[in-house]
């Protein structure tokens, strides 16, 4: 079963990085819009770095949400999918290993993209680390769950749209404790161990059930 | 009797009962609503609270506790019928689980609409962002997904069952959304709602809010089961039974 995971995981990565572009784009996505906020806003020391951790946040939800609608997209038309779907291999792994993919892709250099970011914004030392673990931690949930919505929305006219209605709101949780815990960090390092816990056990719970939501959505949107 | 157990979940066994409940509901209804409203005005105190108390205006709380009940029990049951859907494949539940989410949506808004109202003069501001605010605000954001993705999807098949699979991780996300209210660190999120205890509430105010709450279930009832009517008309439109219906003029 391991080697059905590498091999799907494996196969998503070869063939996104044949195509570099998408993946530099949502990072360069993630990149702008984080640039822009001071621009709109103001570029006072101060206010940048209340406002850090909520732009860094917001910016990394839509830049997910973003490259979701190609998770499923390119598979679905050249049938790959059905094909998945037939096999005798569990779908919710094939899921997983093709949401994994899409994480590497996307969330991790969103990771490790995160101290340039953070410097833009005047952020301490401590900040911009505990940043890196929220995001970490909290960029696999996005994936997680947005696979179940991109499973949802496969092939309808103007997916996307409907894509961050249904995706957005149930991002929510993850934004109020990722930006909670940078914050925290500014008050007392300690203070954020309640926060990180808790993108824990998000990240735990979307994992043990969103690859079973987005298999089921993924049959749905088949049959 | 075994066999009757799934009498009602055809079509076109529950068009006619559900027409015939209709008028029921609406009578139930009007009298709960007025009752409560009633009381809710005349018998009522003319104060909330002790030292700092909360003057007439605190009678929205008539409208504004029973829209915020009805808006997470809808949604409740919103679910279970879609989970019906899913588990015993009836077509009739995933209608009825359709025909629940614009009355749950509109109690939503009630909600936060009354709600920005009461702010207004007690919390001096239409707007916060309260724990209670925000969950009521992602509960509106799930209705409206629900809806949106319905109807985006033109297949019948598919949208039932794509929509009750989001309403169902929806439900996950709603212990998660009343947590959200306990956060770790209480100094950092403010809760302008009191906690609240209903043993602790006035007799009268009591009567009155259960009355309007028991009167807008009622009404949910009564606007969903026209609102499934026209729904299984609609999806049944080709069937022998509907045609024979419109022969007869509609009245059934």
């Amino acid at each position: 079963m391991l080697r059905v995971f590498w091999c799907v995981l494996l196969r998503d990565l070869t063939l996104a990085l044949r195509r570099r572009t998408d993946v530099l784009t949502t990072l360069f996505f993630f990149i702008i819009v984080v640039s822009l906020f001071p621009l709109g806003v103001g570029t006072e020391r101060q206010i940048l770095q209340i406002l850090g951790p909520g732009v860094v946040w917001v910016a990394a939800l839509l830049a997910s949400m973003l490259a979701l609608e190609r998770l499923f997209a390119a598979d679905y038309e050249d049938g790959t999918l059905e094909q998945m779907v037939l096999t005798a291999q569990p779908l919710s792994l094939l899921v997983l290993a093709k949401i994994t993919a899409h994480w590497l892709l996307t969330g991790l250099p969103l990771v490790l993209i995160a101290p340039l970011v953070g410097m833009q914004y005047h952020l301490s030392d401590d900040a911009i680390l505990i940043m890196m673990v929220a995001l970490l931690l909290g960029t696999p949930v996005l994936s997680l769950i947005g696979a179940i919505g991109a499973a949802l929305t496969l092939g309808l006219r103007g997916g996307g749209i409907l894509l961050s209605l249904l995706i957005l709101p149930l991002y929510i949780p993850v934004l109020v404790y990722g930006a909670g815990a940078v914050t925290a960090s500014g008050i007392d390092m300690a203070d954020t161990r309640p926060y990180l816990a808790l993108l824990g056990a998000f990240l735990v719970a979307a994992l043990t059930f969103a690859p079973l939501a987005s298999s089921a959505a993924l049959k749905i949107s088949i049959e | 009797m075994a066999s009757n157990w799934f009498r009602f979940a055809a079509p076109a066994s529950f068009y006619p009962l559900a027409g015939r409940l209709i008028p029921v509901f609406w009578i139930l209804t009007g009298v709960c609503l007025l009752v409560g409203l009633y009381w809710g005005f005349f018998q009522t105190p003319d104060q909330l609270g002790g030292s700092n108390a909360q003057k007439e205006y605190y009678r929205i709380i008539f409208i504004h506790v029973p829209a915020a009940w009805m808006s997470m029990w809808l949604y409740v049951v919103m679910v279970c019928w879609a989970a019906i859907g899913l588990v015993f494949n009836t077509r009739l539940s995933f209608m009825m689980a359709n025909a629940v989410a614009p009355t749950g949506a509109i109690f939503t808004f009630l909600a936060l609409w009354t709600g920005a109202f009461w702010g207004r003069p007690s919390w001096g501001t239409y707007w916060d962002w309260d724990p209670r605010l925000t969950t009521e605000l992602i509960l509106f954001f799930m209705y409206i997904g629900y809806i949106a993705l319905h109807s985006a999807i033109d297949d019948t098949r598919r949208a039932d069952r794509a929509a009750a699979l989001l309403a169902i991780v929806g439900l996950v996300m709603v212990p998660l959304i009343f947590w959200s209210v306990n956060c770790p660190d209480p100094n950092q999120c403010a809760a302008l709602h009191q906690r609240s205890n209903l043993t602790q509430i006035e007799g009268n105010i009591l009567f009155s809010m259960l009355a309007v709450t028991f009167g807008f279930w009622m009404y949910s009832f009564a606007t969903t089961l026209m609102r499934l009517r026209s729904i299984i008309l609609t999806r049944e439109a080709d069937n022998t039974w509907v045609q024979e219906l419109l022969v007869k003029g509609g009245r059934a």
